[in-house]
């Protein structure tokens, strides 16, 4: 809040010291709200958590959902699959994001209509989205598995998400087209928000393209990249509908990440007290994950703050 | 400074074509499939192109879901309405972290960005719970309330960073001028803040609209409430699935939301460059 006149400054701060109860007044519906959608589920969820609900009522039980949980052999190879997946497809999003709004940022004929053209996968229900991705990885009549094998790289067909390994990655990838159009975007106009006095002041001090993208692009969106792939890293640890979707978890536990498996216990296995426990899990590792994240970036930015 | 030359633009409109290719693939799959007929799907070897491919589907699909015209609309409807619930709580709040400095301002705001962390599918159990206390069950409502609630902390933070970037000076003449705080708020800031709510309620609708899914498979059992994203699933039968209707009728429900968006995504690049994006 830069304000050059004096007297201002010292009226608009008595005004803000007055205010204070105005400011939380202007929060309140908001947190109201969070609070009663948001909240009070998760004290709920984690009441849960020491309970046996399910069906047939609820008993305390202590903390015994956890020691069962701590002791389940699948669970954790389950956590490092769900890091896996959110590490892989997070990079993935971030470099293909990055490509994307280079190349749509770069002064071509047709460049307005690309634009618009990158934009479908975010916009469309993701479901619809995961429909259409059904039909490409399908092995006998999808486009994939067709065009692999009238290349001779495939000499049959090929059911992508029968196996498990070509499953994950599936899944990853069609992950991977929800997300980077978002990215895309947040980054070209980030882009465009760079100065051009700056690229033009290091042209003509005879700086290549490369280095300008280096020293100049990068450093400038640097901010927007970062927030990004945190927010990027959040929505893809609990993305639920594209594995759903797509392979329901399967086949034979290859796509169940965290977030599937609490889905399947407390939903489709009834045991809300066992789920519980279960997307606590997730909720606790997100918010370490995070705090690591913002910690970590406070550390960076200090060590690279200029002057 | 310096053009590309004809082999870099012929390298960078290569790229571009990779990359369109990359997000478009599973729509144009969509289509294709769509004109094929039911028995000729099921072909194989992969044909490309053949004879008897028709809009035959494209008319069917109406008799075979006869509410799909119903669940396109509910899908726009709930965004809409969603947007709206959610612009209602972010406007305030995001006015009030841009502007005021008070106690607490950064833990709560940490608060709010912190739900970002919550997906529905965590809270699913609870929150059925909570609607079916509050009788909202099986309504449009226990689809949107939901929805609205998990969009607000983003919308806040992309709020907030374009109010900060409105000049401070015009609120404090009004203030002197004797205007009170809501007029303020109504009559100075907002239509100063316009593209920034644009780009909010752009951002909003499109999460409200790409992710009616898992909401409306819990909370609605009601048909006529369900959004397309749920109701399309009518296609998949317990014996078969029709896949040229599916697809062809995923093809008809969303683009009246693509229509609607081609006439906003200039809005959106321009309010996000103006500074809706930082950090």
């Amino acid at each position: 809040m830069s304000s050059k006149n004096l007297a201002y400054n010292s009226l608009w701060q008595r005004l803000v010291r007055s205010h204070a109860f105005y400011a939380w007044l202007l929060i309140a519906p908001a947190a109201l709200f969070l609070f009663t959608i948001v909240g009070w589920p998760l004290i709920e969820t984690v009441r849960l958590s020491f309970t046996n609900a399910g069906l047939g009522g609820e008993e305390y039980i202590g903390f015994y959902n956890y020691e069962k949980l701590f002791s389940n052999r699948k669970y954790p190879g389950i956590v490092g699959r769900t890091f896996y997946w959110m590490f892989l497809s997070v990079s993935l999003k971030m470099i293909l994001g990055l490509i994307g709004a280079l190349l749509l940022n770069v002064k071509l004929r047709g460049r307005a209509a690309f634009r618009v053209l990158v934009m479908p996968p975010w916009i469309v229900p993701m479901a619809i989205g995961c429909i259409g991705w059904l039909w490409v990885y399908n092995g006998h009549f999808g486009i994939l598995a067709g065009v692999l094998m009238h290349l001779g790289i495939l000499d049959g067909p090929f059911e992508f998400l029968a196996y498990r390994n070509s499953a994950f990655y599936s899944a990853v990838i069609t992950d991977v087209w929800v997300g980077t159009p978002m990215v895309t975007v947040f980054f070209l106009a980030a882009m465009q928000g760079v100065s051009q006095d700056l690229y033009e002041a290091a042209y003509v001090d005879g700086a290549s393209r490369w280095y300008r993208f280096r020293r100049i692009t990068i450093p400038q969106i640097m901010p927007v990249i970062l927030t990004m792939a945190l927010l990027s890293a959040i929505w893809t640890f609990n993305s639920f509908e594209i594995i759903w979707i797509l392979t329901e978890g399967g086949p034979r536990g290859a796509t169940t990440t965290m977030i599937i498996d609490t889905y399947k216990m407390a939903i489709a296995n009834y045991k809300f007290g066992y789920g519980a426990t279960r997307a606590l899990m997730v909720v606790m590792l997100l918010a370490i994950f995070s705090l690591l994240y913002l910690v970590l970036l406070n550390k960076v930015n200090e060590r690279f703050k200029v002057k | 400074m310096e053009r590309f030359t004809f082999v870099q633009k012929i390298f960078l409109y290569l790229g571009i074509a990779v990359f369109l290719t990359f997000m478009l693939l599973p729509f144009f799959e969509m289509f294709m499939a769509s004109l094929r007929p039911l028995q000729h799907l099921f072909r194989s070897p992969y044909q490309f192109w053949s004879d008897d491919m028709s809009f035959q589907a494209y008319s069917d699909i109406w008799e075979t879901v006869p509410l799909l015209g119903r669940y396109i609309f509910n899908s726009v409807f709930l965004a809409s309405v969603t947007t709206f619930l959610c612009m209602m709580f972010v406007i305030p709040a995001a006015y009030s972290f841009a502007r005021f400095k008070f106690k607490g301002k950064t833990i709560s705001l940490g608060l709010f960005l912190g739900v970002n962390m919550f997906a529905g599918a965590v809270l699913l159990i609870p929150l059925y719970k909570l609607l079916r206390s509050m009788g909202l069950l099986n309504t449009y409502a226990a689809m949107f309330v939901p929805g609205a609630a998990f969009l607000v902390p983003t919308g806040i933070w992309l709020l907030k960073a374009y109010l900060e970037k409105i000049p401070i000076e015009l609120e404090e003449s009004a203030w002197i001028d004797g205007a009170s705080r809501m007029y303020i708020l109504r009559r100075v800031v907002l239509p100063l803040a316009v593209p920034g709510l644009i780009v909010v309620g752009v951002a909003s609708f499109i999460g409200a609209y790409a992710q009616q899914f898992l909401f409306a498979i819990t909370f609605n059992q009601k048909r006529e409430y369900m959004p397309l994203p749920a109701g399309i699933f009518e296609f998949v039968g317990y014996q078969s699935v029709i896949w040229n209707q599916l697809m062809a009728a995923s093809i008809v429900g969303i683009i009246p939301v693509l229509i609607i968006f081609l006439f906003l995504q200039k809005y959106l690049v321009k309010g996000l460059t103006k500074g809706a994006v930082k950090g």
